[in-house]
């Protein structure tokens, strides 16, 4: 069998650390990059006779999260236990949810090349992130470490944890899905998303069919991948694994796996201790949680504008194409700027502006468009002045240069260095005559069907004018007075 | 009459009048922890507690229980004060923190001279099972105290402190109570906050107090109840706890769970309870026969919810945050078995081994799952019985108290030593033991619970009660 | 009721070493333990609800405000090896 034979089969579960101002279940204030154990007390560190108590802002992310994802929010969400024993897990067991998590079955759209896909959430879950273990000696490793050290400090943080369905096929939409779920989850305020730093980590559970098949082949579970190509990459080399013991007449083992990306090598993270047994059983000192409806309502009306309906707003109203509206919707401030220059001018060349020259002329200093001295009304000013060919594109080019660089009103930039277009129809007429008379050779060839000379008279046309006439109109001219084509 | 010998109430009153002061009452007790015939002090606060009475005596306003001392039981998180539950495996753990009913009562004006003795992590109806030696019973030091609070029990009948702390999860109040001869008060799950007690089995234990009289604690528990933002499962309480001053009990309709006066209770115990049951309509109560039809379960029920807790509570004790640790391990598996195997007691291993198989794989439904819904069943037991009494009575241990090694072959008869206390800890419900007569020179206890909340009305019975049976808390040969 | 297999893979859930002589002994005193409490099977529960708390109560919550953390000095003061301001771990093989 070939591989087209084969077809995968994916789930991705993702974790997200919520932004709260404390951890999920003690007063810690959360922290990245404090010196170790200084965010902690008797709640976090699990001293004896210290108990839980849930933060109620983690809840409220959790639902808005759970309406992002199409989720229905539960009546009653109950937490749980989840016992095993690990250095980074002070009480030995993990506050978790299990068989009744505040978001139930959802549905969560996303965008690719191919248009809109839909992949279900099988639930969505509050837990508590574990403490973060420092391996000594051994470079860091854990297998050669000559011993550990626990620092506390992010045990206790909120965390999302958000299980899909096994419905996806390919890495490359595993990784667009990711992509667009962080990007919901940042834009709704629950996640930094930050996946370098681990406060967005995302599992995937691979297997392989035979194209046809409906049932399930055993899974493997690929560990941590924190980022959108080490997902796919890694799904591709775990899929090609599958499919070549299958090949060769194998049988896939349930297992833990990692992905090396340095390598691209898939290792088991197989350890000598038992299959799990969480024994799970509901959390004793937590009370039900039971979510009014009306604030669960209140919370859906609120939501704002979720990005894939704003992308695809974008391309239904403006005509943008699914790569303008890719690169424009991330980071959520860039798309509010691109919104607020196409309520003032043509959306589509707006598009074209923001990616093209404000963001090159921006990236040499370091800037944002949102951050910088081009106010969303100064660029529009800038497309109006270009579509109504008050302005040449060069010269557009040299009003946004200075804009970027001095601030003020493009009009007034415009007139200050005088580069308004040259609207005196006689002049640009004896400009036309004196280049065809000047190019004979030229002229003649475009008169016999060469029509690429245009250009050529247009560039200089251009040229004698500093860039201050009207290209199309020059093109006109050329043809008109040339009396060609 | 010596300071020992005062109740909390007579001490009050006494340096209001200017006749004591707290820093002679507490040097007085200390004195007698210090001469601990009955090994029942883990920890002893004496500088601490002496420095706190100077400065209760110095306030020109003192405060409601005024640098009265108090023992706090081993399983009560106190600051910097030795605490170890028990066990081998919080040998010189110096908590951080203080339990918030410890810190309410120092706020109230209590001084805590020490910490009791228990069986380790509250596990045991007998104090045997303390990694420190049993405490013994002060009427008969060849005898236990009961358990699991059993330091905290005999330190009050032995006059070392006028009252104490003690927490109870399936008797662990009501029971030591009863075998030492003084009162002991298990309240409604929720009244007293958890935080910084050491758990045992999370949706049953309960702090409460142990003292010679019914009116010393009420006071107790007055000063302690009531929500706790750091524990959910505490709660707002309704009416404020009065000291009961009840000499009568007309109108008040008492049940008597009749399961528990037959059978496998001692002839001694039950003639005991029948007589204080006579007392009760001789003051003006009715008394029926009530039936709890699932009580029997109670026991079965209890020691699968309790352990499987356990298994998950005790699991944080893995020697890398605090306590001991295993010395030169290999691994980190290693570490923690022998951290934990040489750092528990066997009755705690077992009840660890016995709960983690209720809830792994496969077994979760069949054994912590249907206990789950045995309990839902004495709960509408027992709101079916107080819609028809006020008050359940029942002897509160099945027996007096046993002597030393009596019952430590044999897991299971210990375990029915709480036979009767623990179909009411499975409800939440209030309950508590007051001393009701001797058999063979032993005190038996009767135990009287009540609704949800119904604290005052059990402290108004147990009032009545103990006015009327006039009982000698004085075990014979502890003077002061 | 139970028997030596079983008795051990309980122990290494819970993480308790037990000498051979407390394994036998463990698997003969759970065994006569769970002959007892299986009286609860004996009961048909298929419509009785569970009872997770005795007292039952709801959405009990704190609100998101940060509370003072202990110093580091006290947070590591009760450990048993600390390295540097971290609480030191046995190699983890």
């Amino acid at each position: 069998m070939s591989s087209d034979a084969w077809e995968a089969v994916i789930g991705i579960e993702i974790h997200a650390q919520l932004l709260t101002r404390t951890k999920m279940f003690c007063g810690c204030a959360l922290s990245f990059g404090d010196p170790p154990n200084t965010h902690t007390c008797p709640v976090c560190l699990a001293h004896p006779g210290a108990l839980p108590v849930v933060n109620r802002e983690a809840i409220r992310l959790a639902i808005v999260a759970g309406h992002a994802l199409g989720c229905e929010i539960a009546e009653r969400s109950v937490f749980a236990r989840k016992n095993y024993f690990y250095p980074d897990l002070p009480k030995a067991y993990q506050i978790s949810q299990y068989d009744q998590p505040i978001c139930g079955p959802g549905c969560f759209r996303f965008l690719t090349e191919d248009g809109e896909k839909t992949l279900g959430i099988t639930r969505a879950h509050l837990e508590e992130d574990a403490a973060k273990l420092l391996h000594l000696g051994g470079e860091g490793r854990r297998a050669n470490a000559e011993g550990s050290v626990v620092d506390f400090n992010r045990g206790g943080t909120p965390l999302l944890e958000i299980v899909t369905e096994p419905e996806l096929h390919n890495g490359p939409d595993a990784a667009s899905f990711l992509k667009q779920l962080r990007q919901t989850l940042v834009h709704l305020g629950i996640t930094d998303g930050n996946m370098e730093q681990g406060s967005m980590r995302a599992d995937a559970n691979i297997s392989v069919r035979p194209v046809g098949a409906t049932g399930l082949g055993t899974k493997t579970e690929l560990k941590n991948m924190n980022s959108f190509t080490y997902l796919e990459r890694g799904i591709a080399a775990e899929v090609d694994r599958q499919i070549a013991i299958l090949e060769a007449g194998g049988t896939i083992t349930q297992q833990t796996l990692h992905y090396e990306p340095s390598t691209g090598h898939i290792t088991s993270l197989r350890s000598k201790e038992e299959a799990h047994d969480y024994r799970y059983f509901p959390e004793p000192d937590l009370e039900p949680v039971v979510p009014d409806r009306a604030w669960v309502e209140e919370l859906r009306a609120a939501l704002p504008e979720l990005p894939i309906d704003r992308r695809e707003r974008w391309i239904r109203e403006y005509g943008l194409t699914f790569e303008d509206a890719e690169v424009l919707s991330e980071p959520v401030q860039l798309g509010d700027y691109f919104e607020q220059v196409a309520a003032l001018a043509p959306p589509k060349s707006t598009a074209n502006w923001v990616r093209g020259e404000l963001r090159a002329l921006l990236r040499d200093r370091g800037q944002e468009p949102w951050e910088s001295r081009v106010s969303p009304a100064a660029l529009a000013e800038i497309i109006t002045l270009v579509e109504s060919r008050e302005i040449s594109m060069p010269s557009a080019k040299a009003v946004l240069g200075h804009v970027v660089e001095h601030g003020g009103l493009p009009r007034e930039v415009v007139a200050a260095l005088g580069l308004g277009a040259i609207q005196d129809e006689p002049a640009l007429v004896a400009i036309v005559e004196q280049l065809l008379a000047d190019n004979p050779v030229q002229a003649q060839q475009m008169r016999e069907g060469k029509d690429k000379l245009i250009g050529f008279f247009v560039g200089q046309a251009m040229k004698a004018t500093q860039g201050r006439a009207d290209p199309a109109r020059i093109s006109e001219l050329v043809r008109e007075r040339a009396g060609a084509g | 009459m010596a300071l020992t010998d005062l109740t909390a109430e007579q001490s009050i009153t006494a340096i209001a009048a200017g006749r004591t002061s707290s820093e002679d009452l507490v040097r007085a007790h200390l004195e007698r922890v210090e001469h601990d015939d009955w090994n029942n002090f883990l920890a002893v606060n004496r500088e601490a507690a002496l420095a706190r009475a100077r400065e209760i005596d110095a306030m020109p306003q003192r405060p409601p229980l005024a640098g009265v001392p108090i023992a706090i039981k081993d399983a009560l998180s106190t600051r910097d004060l030795t605490t170890t539950a028990g066990s081998r495996i919080l040998e010189g753990f110096r908590p951080i923190y203080t339990a918030t009913c410890v810190a309410r009562l120092e706020a109230a004006g209590a001084v805590v001279i020490g910490k009791t003795n228990m069986d380790e992590f509250a596990m045991g109806s007998s104090c045997e099972n303390s990694a420190y030696g049993p405490s013994l019973n002060p009427w008969d030091t060849t005898r236990v105290p009961g358990g699991s609070s059993g330091g905290s029990a005999s330190a009050v009948a032995a006059r070392q402190a006028p009252w104490s702390l003690g927490s109870d999860t399936g008797g662990s109040i009501r029971q030591p109570a009863a075998l030492c001869g003084i009162v002991g008060v298990k309240p409604t799950y929720g009244a007293v906050s958890r935080y910084g007690l050491i758990a045992f089995a999370s949706s049953l234990d309960q702090v409460g107090p142990f003292a010679r009289t019914v009116r010393d604690a009420a006071l107790l528990l007055q000063s302690m109840v009531g929500r706790d933002p750091m524990d959910t499962t505490s709660l707002d309480w309704p009416d404020p706890i009065v000291l009961p001053t009840a000499g009568r009990l007309d109108g008040v309709r008492v049940g008597v769970i009749e399961e528990l006066m037959g059978e496998g209770i001692e002839p001694g115990v039950r003639a005991a309870c029948r007589a204080a049951l006579r007392r009760v309509e001789s003051l003006g109560g009715t008394v029926v026969p009530i039936e709890l039809p699932h009580a029997s379960y109670g026991l079965a029920t209890y020691y699968l919810i309790a352990p499987a807790e356990c298994s998950a509570n005790l699991a944080r004790f893995d020697g890398i945050r605090y306590g001991r640790r295993a010395e030169a391990t290999d691994d980190l598996l290693e570490h923690y078995e022998r951290t934990r195997g040489e750092g528990f007691g066997p009755e705690v291993k077992r009840r660890i081994m016995l709960g983690t198989f209720a809830l792994s794989s496969g077994y979760y439904d069949a054994y912590y799952g249907q206990a789950q819904r045995v309990r839902t069943l004495i709960v509408r037991d027992f709101a079916a019985a107080f819609a028809e009494v006020d008050v359940l009575a029942s002897p509160t241990s099945p027996t007096v108290a046993f002597r030393l090694g009596e019952r430590t072959a044999d897991p299971l008869s210990m375990y029915l030593s709480d036979v009767c206390t623990i179909p009411v800890s499975l409800a939440g419900l209030p309950s508590l033991s007051i001393p009701c007569g001797l058999s063979d020179g032993l005190p038996v206890g009767l135990q009287l619970a009540g609704p949800a909340f119904s604290e005052n009305r059990l402290f108004d019975v147990a009032h009545a009660l103990e006015a009327a049976i006039g009982f000698d808390p004085s075990p014979p040969g502890v003077t002061a | 009721m139970i028997d030596d297999h079983v008795t051990r893979h309980v122990a290494r859930l819970a993480r308790l070493e037990l000498t051979e002589s407390e394994t036998v002994q463990m698997q003969h005193e759970l065994s006569a333990i769970l002959e007892y409490v299986q009286q609860v099977q004996e009961l048909d529960l298929a419509t009785v609800p569970p009872t997770t708390h005795a007292i039952p109560l709801e959405n009990v919550v704190r609100e998101d405000v940060p509370t003072p953390s202990v110093p580091v000095e006290l947070a590591l003061r009760e450990a048993p090896e600390v390295h540097g301001d971290g609480f030191a771990v046995p190699r983890m093989g």
